[in-house]
């Protein structure tokens, strides 16, 4: 069965399944996206043409917590030799988290033509597809972005506190230690850490990897996630739901998963996460 | 200044001068590519869990193995196919603290990651290479309290 089609998802259309991508390797209307957590792995090797979006190095603001503005944006799909017309396929390691992450501040930007990849690099390693090392040259382009726009799928801490005040569903993707308070901070990352264990009131803790296949690093289908979300979790296609994880970039995956895979409208990334709620005064936790 | 083994000295000063990701990406890579996984005259599969590195999603694992002057040998296994980043560590810590002088190897602090790979590194990736430093460190002060 194909990784994408025949899954059940509400928009198949955003996934592209590595056969797909193999079949498109030269396809110059296509601009292949490779976002990683180990900042060493796109240099060792990518998929062919492939160029590297690094989270931190390219999406992130230079100084104050927050993402690129819309000057780093253009500079960015420039650099990338991308037009407005351009395809953009993202994949990545680690199940696609990072390439998430991307895909989710790239869409703040409004670039609607973006796609993931199904299964990441893990996947496309694993069934031996060509790699190299040869880092790709575009022509730069002339990118005209629109002003960065955070209303419809981006959330700040005022707003999350409105939504846990009205009871509104919230989605924390950490680990169970980290959801429950066991496990504060990240040893030797105290500028990473929260100075309060725990998780934001009325949160349900789906784990982000639980909506990925380990044999193979895709998605599980439809029904598979709305197993977990829907009759687990309790969660309905038409909730305003919040994500949330450490810094955000885990909980990218599953607004991912929320709004393509199973079509839920109204879904928030919130990137403060808990290294910020954790640390923000008089903010109400639960723990356990 | 930290008393570090000459030779891990001699590496952070040369990532002192690199200036670009791609050419710390490059530099690392061409490390990771010199590592030889553990011998199975040390270790066979599968690797004992008390081997294994905290923290690290790359499934690191160490050894020691005492050399005739009283310094240890450091092998090293990563199961992660795409544990890059690990090899290169592993090579590193390797390369510059087998051999050294205990007292030495026991003071060298994990943030040396940081010098490697870059300030940027996320947190995930950071705290499983900095698990392996700490666990060769652990191995030389468990050898130094030796009687």
């Amino acid at each position: 069965m194909s990784t994408v089609t025949g899954r059940g998802y509400a928009h198949p259309e955003m996934l592209v399944s590595t056969d797909w991508v193999a079949a498109h390797l030269n396809d110059p209307t296509i601009r292949f996206v490779e976002s990683n957590e180990d900042p060493v792995l796109y240099a060792s090797q990518h998929i062919p043409g492939a160029v590297e979006v690094d989270w931190t190095t390219d999406l992130n603001h230079p100084l104050r917590r927050d993402y690129l503005g819309k000057t780093g944006f253009e500079a960015l799909m420039s650099r990338i030799g991308a037009t407005p017309d351009t395809l953009l396929v993202f994949y990545g390691d680690k199940n696609n988290w990072w390439a998430t992450y991307a895909f989710w501040v790239f869409q703040l930007f409004g670039h609607r033509h973006a796609r993931i990849m199904n299964g990441g690099r893990f996947k496309w390693e694993k069934e031996g597809r060509p790699m190299t090392r040869e880092r790709p040259e575009y022509p730069r382009t002339a990118y005209v972005a629109p002003e960065r726009d955070d209303e419809a799928i981006r959330a700040f801490r005022e707003q999350v506190l409105q939504h846990v005040q009205s009871h509104r569903p919230l989605v924390d993707v950490r680990s169970p230690d980290e959801y429950t308070g066991r496990r504060l901070h990240m040893e030797n990352y105290p500028n990473e850490g929260a100075l309060r264990g725990g998780h934001i009131p009325g949160a349900k803790n789906v784990p982000w990897a639980r909506a990925v296949d380990p044999e193979n690093g895709t998605f599980r289908s439809a029904d598979e996630l709305r197993a977990i979300y829907e009759q687990e979790q309790g969660l309905q296609p038409g909730d305003d739901v919040i994500v949330y994880c450490r810094i955000g970039e885990r909980s990218s995956h599953t607004w991912f998963v929320l709004k393509y895979l199973l079509g839920y409208e109204h879904v928030r990334n919130y990137d403060g996460s808990w290294t910020e709620w954790g640390n923000l005064v008089n903010v109400p936790i639960e723990r356990e | 200044m930290p008393d570090y083994p000459p030779k891990l000295q001699e590496l952070l000063d040369d990532f002192s001068f690199i200036t670009t990701r791609e050419e710390r990406a490059d530099y690392l890579i061409d490390i990771a590519e010199r590592f030889q996984p553990v011998p199975d005259r040390i270790a066979t599969r599968p690797y004992p869990p008390e081997c294994k590195v905290n923290f690290c999603e790359s499934e690191a694992y160490v050894w020691v193995e005492p050399l005739p002057d009283g310094a240890l040998k450091f092998y090293f296994a990563v199961e992660n196919p795409q544990g890059v980043s690990a090899k290169a560590m592993a090579v590193i810590l390797d390369e510059t603290l087998s051999g050294a002088p205990l007292s030495q190897v026991a003071q060298v602090p994990p943030e040396i990651v940081l010098q490697i790979f870059g300030r940027e590194i996320s947190m995930g990736k950071g705290q499983g290479l900095m698990g392996m430093v700490s666990a060769v460190q652990n191995a030389a002060k468990q050898h130094l309290a030796k009687p």
